[in-house]
């Protein structure tokens, strides 16, 4: 058995033929160029490596918010009815615009990509600035949304407090202003950088800062255009009523729905009305308690009831109880024993979705300001342009998913 | 190897093997260093480092649950110095709060980034021949977040504790005055640090391989952690979205899963095992990993089945995610569901029993060395085949109906998360602590340390599979006399394993100031880790590696005169029915 004189290790290197040149550290940076990270060979691999690490990010994305898709899923074929119902309390027009605009910027940002592999750096930035500036037009109309909901009482269910006999509740506050604040105060933190980059002469920060004061800008264009389309709410509202009542009315889902369709077009809603004369205030009232504010109607009443929940739960599994009906589970309980808010559950399951969406929106804004700086500073080039790709699929997921939300949220009706 | 061949900057002090002057422990110094390294290699020890400590509290409190079972009325907590501390907690408050945070602490802050981050943090880039991993910076910031994480637990400890069990099941975790949103908001950003190793190491392992590591030439604790690293990344957001919904249930009472607001409870339940489950494959396949390297090195033969070990571990990997309604079979599920979901549970079982033959298979025939990352190998497929077994008492709808949250669930997830991963994880530090730290350890310790383990760890478990079967209830501070003898064995035993760990423990520490220095090769493995120098330079290879049959030992030797495991010529033909598909004669072409 001979050994050979060298350890294993060594041995393997002197193997000939090997492809690799072989470098120490001190020289391995050779023919690296200065955006290659000095563990990766080559710009291909550190692109791919990059584009596999988005993607994955991005599949943990779409699982994140599947937990609300199914939650969503589970709540809505328990409740149809209030997921219908309640869909009425959306501006559609605001959810519209709002998803013409994340299509449109998704668009830009494409485009954005090609400008960078294409070295087009003015462009770039245009692009840049442009889906940036849809971004804060979202959010310009959903802080209007959310506002408008905050006011009514429209909350999750814990909070819900929706009160149509007083759709204006006195005092509050002021729930628009506290989401505008924090933006009128980097608005003004921008100009305020734009005015001292300009008087020192400051050339890129000037450039830097201008387009993102047209940034801050477009949050109140936003705002701007989700109260002129909100205005006509009150009108809208007395519709909801005319649904509900007809939904509280026939307990065949049939009826109600008849209602439900009829409401786009307000003539229709008001021949509903008119179908069903008993729109006396009482009903309405019952109503009310039955879709939004029985959280009045707290803890259960007796131990008989709690037991019958209790049975009601198990049944459906194994242990069972008194219930033969296999199909039976908590939400078939009866209505008394359900106790809380109902509708609450749909505002509940819109503000996770749409809140959590409007957050990673946020973080776009965020990665994209970077990206447009970079994108000044001209560091895109056809070998390097990695980041704009990445920002641009994380961009295209944020957009892909308000697309569903969109219909689910407000088109049910 | 000439002199000549020696690249400048090396010097040639051990023979046979230049040793670079510097290693990535000396390459820059200052505590510094270590906070923004970027290196994969320190950021693992970091993270060895962190996961012991948590290791250790959540031991402390261990210790704690079985000192007060002692007697049936319970004893520790009943003691005035609890008084003292926590004036308004009745001992059994204590309690809940104690073992919940044992479990939670266990499974988020240690068992979970164990293996995965700690040693495959360390030696995935270098059984791949990688310089790095995919994304340092990002591998930095996940250790980050697990600092993070554990802060937000031990704020959670301080503050009012916690005493949901570590499933935060609702209702209860919606209406208990404990520090339920500290928890679960440290689980949430821990669920984040897992989220990026796993991302980190999916990317590394599908774009950093050199040029001629093929996927069926990946040592098999890489396919392993592919698998992890898969479900990490699949199963984890589920998770996050959860234990948000909980945190905005508790804050905004959102009605989803709690019932005061007509949510629904079972939809938690849901929820959360639709991560949990794959959790527990999360814990074990890295252990399942680490074991086929341990079984094939110190057996010195070609692992058996080499392509049904990695092809098991993405099987697992998949199924682990269509079973999790075993954990609910009593929760309310219908009873169709539920018995979809037990036959479901039985396939898991499959790929683990076929690694487990293998593994027997491996050692079949080979040259084993009693070594003490062997012994603790071994004893991994003796817990392991009991933890896994007792898994199918479980799945079987009709015996669960009885054993559901008794002991013996308790005994039968020890045995899979204690007997199978801690010890292999245990074994896979052994393994490699040469490589980690270049030096060697004191055999006779560590093999003391294994038989304590083993010893203690049986003496713990074993009595809660019969403390279940006799229907004694998981999570209560308090029992039945009947069951005393039962539960003081398991005390004992407890004190056993306590005392192993602190010898392995011991035995570590002390080769860091007293070890003989370590060869490349202490144990005649043959993947690319075993190439580099111990302790490793920065860039892992000071030359690209040459990559090579992860699991032919027919050309290494030991060589008593140097002391160390050598390359040889082949002493034997091999036969080419033992060859893989894909040997380099194939993969040259
Ligand atoms: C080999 C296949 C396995 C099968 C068939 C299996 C089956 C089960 C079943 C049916 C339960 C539910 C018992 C009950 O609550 O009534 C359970 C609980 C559990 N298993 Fe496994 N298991 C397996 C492997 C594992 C592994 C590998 C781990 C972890 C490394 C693990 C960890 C757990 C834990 C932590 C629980 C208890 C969770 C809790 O309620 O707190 N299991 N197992
Ligand atoms: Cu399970």
């Amino acid at each position: 058995m001979a050994t050979t004189d060298a350890g294993l290790a060594s041995d393997a290197h002197d193997k000939p033929g090997h492809g690799h040149s072989d470098h120490g550290h001190g020289d391995h940076d050779h023919d690296h160029p200065s955006y290659l990270a000095h563990h990766f060979d080559t710009p291909e691999q550190q692109f791919d490596s990059g584009k596999l690490g988005m993607w994955l990010f991005l599949v943990t994305e779409v699982l994140f918010f599947s937990g609300m898709f199914c939650a969503y899923a589970i709540f809505r074929s328990w409740r149809p009815e209030v997921f219908e119902g309640c869909s009425q309390f959306l501006n559609t027009k605001l959810g519209a615009i709002n998803t013409g605009v994340l299509l449109f910027s998704s668009f830009t940002m494409a485009w954005g990509v090609r400008c960078a592999q294409k070295e087009q750096h003015k462009l770039l930035t245009v692009m840049l600035a442009t889906t940036l500036s849809c971004a804060t037009v979202f959010l310009g109309v959903k802080a209007i949304e959310y506002s408008h909901k905050w006011h009514l009482g429209l909350l999750p269910a814990g909070l819900f407090s929706y009160d149509p006999a007083n759709l204006h509740p006195e005092g509050g506050p002021n729930y628009l202003a506290w989401i505008c604040a924090p933006f009128i105060a980097i608005t003004i933190g921008v100009a305020i950088w734009l005015v001292v980059s300009f008087l020192r002469g400051a050339k890129f920060q000037f450039e830097c800062a201008k387009p993102l004061f047209v940034v801050c800008l477009f949050f109140f264009v936003g705002v701007g255009l989700g109260t002129i389309l909100e205005s006509g709410a009150d009108k809208e509202h007395s519709s909801h009523d005319t649904v509900a009542v007809s939904d509280a009315h026939g307990s065949e889902p049939g009826e109600g729905h008849a209602a439900v369709e009829g409401h786009d077009s307000h003539a229709d809603a008001v021949a509903s009305t008119d179908a069903e004369p008993a729109t006396d205030h009482s009903t309405d009232l019952a109503l009310i308690e039955r879709l939004a504010s029985d959280s009045t109607n707290t803890g259960l009443k007796a131990d008989l009831e709690a037991r019958k929940m209790q049975s009601e739960l198990a049944s459906g599994g194994i242990v069972y109880d008194v219930v033969d009906d296999t199909s039976a589970t908590v939400a078939h309980a009866e209505d008394n024993v359900l106790r809380p808010s109902r509708a609450g559950v749909f505002f509940s399951i819109y503000y996770c979705m749409t809140g959590i969406h409007a957050i990673h929106i946020l973080a776009g804004i965020g990665v994209m300001v970077w990206l447009l700086v970079r994108s000044v500073r001209k560091d895109f080039n056809h070998n390097y342009f990695g980041p704009v790709d990445y920002v641009g699929l994380y961009w295209h997921i944020v957009d892909m998913i308000w697309i569903y939300l969109f219909p689910l949220m407000y088109l049910i009706r | 190897m000439s002199a000549g061949s020696v690249p400048s900057g090396y010097e040639v002090n051990d023979p046979g093997y230049p040793i670079p002057q510097e290693n990535y422990l000396t390459n820059s110094k200052g505590i510094l260093s270590w906070a923004f390294t970027l290196d994969h290699k320190r950021i693992g020890m970091m993270y060895l480092v962190g996961v012991c400590s948590a290791f250790l509290l959540g031991g402390l409190l261990a210790i704690g649950i079985r000192l007060h079972l002692f007697a049936p009325d319970g004893i520790l907590f009943n003691n005035g110095l609890f008084k003292w501390l926590a004036p308004d907690k009745a001992p059994n408050d204590i309690y809940n709060q104690v073992f919940t945070l044992h479990g939670a602490i266990m499974v988020f802050l240690f068992i979970i980034p164990s293996v995965p981050a700690a040693l495959g943090n360390f030696l995935v880039p270098v059984m791949l021949g990688a310089k790095d991993v995919a994304f340092p910076r990002l591998n930095l910031s996940s250790f980050y977040l697990w600092v993070c994480g554990a802060v937000f637990f031990v704020m959670a400890l301080l503050a009012s504790g916690l005493d949901t069990g570590w499933t935060f099941y609702t209702p209860y975790s919606t209406t208990t005055d404990s520090s339920v949103i500290l928890a679960t908001t440290g689980a949430f950003v821990l669920g984040f640090s897992s989220i990026f190793t796993g991302l980190n190491f999916i990317v590394t392992i599908n774009t950093m391989r050199p040029p001629g590591m093929t996927w069926f030439r990946m040592p098999l604790f890489l396919w392993a952690t592919y698998s992890t690293s898969i479900i990490q990344v699949l199963a984890t957001p589920v998770l996050g979205i959860t234990l948000l919904l909980l945190i905005a249930e508790r804050t905004m009472h959102i009605g989803i899963f709690d019932p005061e607001y007509n949510g629904d409870p079972v939809t938690f339940q849901h929820f959360f095992w639709f991560y949990s489950h794959p959790a527990v494959y999360i814990m074990i396949l890295p252990a399942f990993g680490i074991i086929s390297e341990l079984i094939s090195v110190h057996s010195h033969k070609r692992i058996f089945g080499y392509r049904f070990i990695a092809y098991s571990s993405i099987a697992i990997a998949l199924l682990s995610f269509i079973v999790w309604g075993h954990h609910m079979f009593t929760s309310g599920m219908s009873p169709i569901t539920t018995i979809i979901f037990s036959a479901l549970t039985f396939s898991v079982s499959v790929p683990s029993a076929i690694k487990v033959f293998n593994w027997v298979a491996t050692m079949y025939k080979g040259s084993i060395s009693l070594t003490t990352p062997m012994v603790y190998a071994i004893s991994f497929i003796f817990l392991f085949t009991i933890g896994g077994l007792t898994g199918l008492h479980l799945g079987t709808l009709a015996t669960d109906l009885h054993l559901h949250d008794t002991y013996f669930v308790v005994a039968h997830f020890h045995y899979v998360m204690v007997g199978g991963t801690v010890v292999a994880f245990l074994g896979g530090v052994f393994h490699w602590w040469p490589k980690m730290v270049g030096k060697m350890y004191s055999e006779l310790g560590g093999k003391i340390s294994a038989a304590f383990v083993f010893f203690g760890f049986n003496l713990t478990f074993l009595p809660q599979f019969v403390l279940g079967s006799r229907g004694m209830p998981r999570r209560y501070a308090t029992y039945d006399p009947e069951f005393a003898a039962l539960h003081q064995m398991s005390t004992y035993g407890s004190l056993i394993l306590g005392v192993g760990l602190f010898v392995a423990l011991f035995v570590l520490l002390v080769s860091l100031f007293k070890g003989k220095k370590a060869p490349a090769n202490p144990w005649g493995g043959a993947t690319l880790e075993w190439n580099c120098t111990s302790p490793p330079p920065f860039y892992n290879f000071d030359r690209p590696p040459v990559v090579g049959d992860p699991y032919e030992f027919g050309n290494i030797e030991w060589d008593a005169e140097s002391d160390r495991y050598v390359k040889v010529e082949p002493k034997r033909q091999i036969v080419p029915s033992e060859k893989p598909a894909d040997s380099p004669a194939h993969a040259s072409e």
